[in-house]
């Protein structure tokens, strides 16, 4: 069977102005993918925000909001597994303390719980200059 | 941000007109609130209408705007959240914190009941 083989891999200023069109991005493979049997504009929605989420989170956690940093974005599709590669070039976070869904009020701290519910597997491992936030999604229905 | 205020006497409108509710502009949002809590408006309706997306910290914005109206004794009401903001806020549980109207007419005239 042909699958869809994808490979995207851009760099960013560490600046929130970048968001979306880094969302957009994911917006667009979404709807680009040959070979997807599920809700496609539902994936397109998904893809926009994880990728918003989670390179908010490198700019403003792990970057520290340094504007002369650089956010490094990965992303994969093959053999119907989408995965997201975030790079971030600082000291990092805890992201364990976030996956559990925080109190209605709080203002803060909904992105990681966001991007666990709509990825199947997310990890975050220290690099040679910083981390990366490895997250994947199987396509198949 | 693009965003449009208006006095409607009961409460102020407040038209997000951006397509985009996240961490680049959700600060203004909540800046613009700000505001208009100093000035002594309590009772806010949020038109996001226009609002294809929304994340984390543009549902922080409002979460912001919500508990500072109901520290004044007022209210923050929600209108005409498209389908998938709208599924932002089950994700989050956020639906049941907010009052949401299907339109900002809607949530006007329930301030003046």
């Amino acid at each position: 069977m042909i699958t869809d083989r994808i490979a995207v891999d851009i760099k960013v200023p560490n600046q929130t102005r970048y968001l979306c069109l880094i969302g957009h991005i994911g917006e667009n493979i979404a709807r680009t993918l040959r070979h997807f049997g599920g809700d496609r504009e539902k994936l397109a929605y998904d893809l926009n925000l994880v990728l918003t989420e989670a390179m908010a989170n490198a700019i403003q956690h792990a970057n520290e909001g340094d504007p002369t940093k650089e956010v490094h974005i990965e992303i994969s599709i093959a053999e119907q597994r989408l995965i997201i590669k975030v790079f971030d070039f600082g000291q990092g976070f805890d992201v364990d303390q976030y996956i559990e869904p925080r109190p209605p009020l709080d203002e803060h701290g909904r992105g990681v719980y966001i991007i666990h519910t709509i990825m199947d597997k997310i990890s975050y491992l220290p690099t040679d200059n910083g981390h990366v936030l490895e997250m994947v999604k199987n396509l198949q229905n | 941000m693009n965003l449009q205020i208006e006095d409607k006497g009961a409460a102020v409108l407040m038209e997000v007109q951006e397509e985009r509710l996240d961490a680049h502009n959700s600060g203004d949002l909540k800046n613009q609130m700000l505001k208009l809590f100093e000035d002594g408006k309590t009772n806010l309706v949020v038109d996001l209408q226009a609002v294809r997306f929304v994340d984390s910290s543009g549902l922080g914005a409002l979460v912001s705007g919500f508990k500072n109206a109901s520290s004044r004794n007022g209210s923050l009401k929600l209108a005409g959240l498209q389908l998938q903001v709208k599924s932002m806020f089950e994700l989050t549980r956020l639906h049941r914190v907010f009052e949401i109207f299907t339109d900002s007419s809607e949530a006007l005239a329930s301030f003046q009941q």
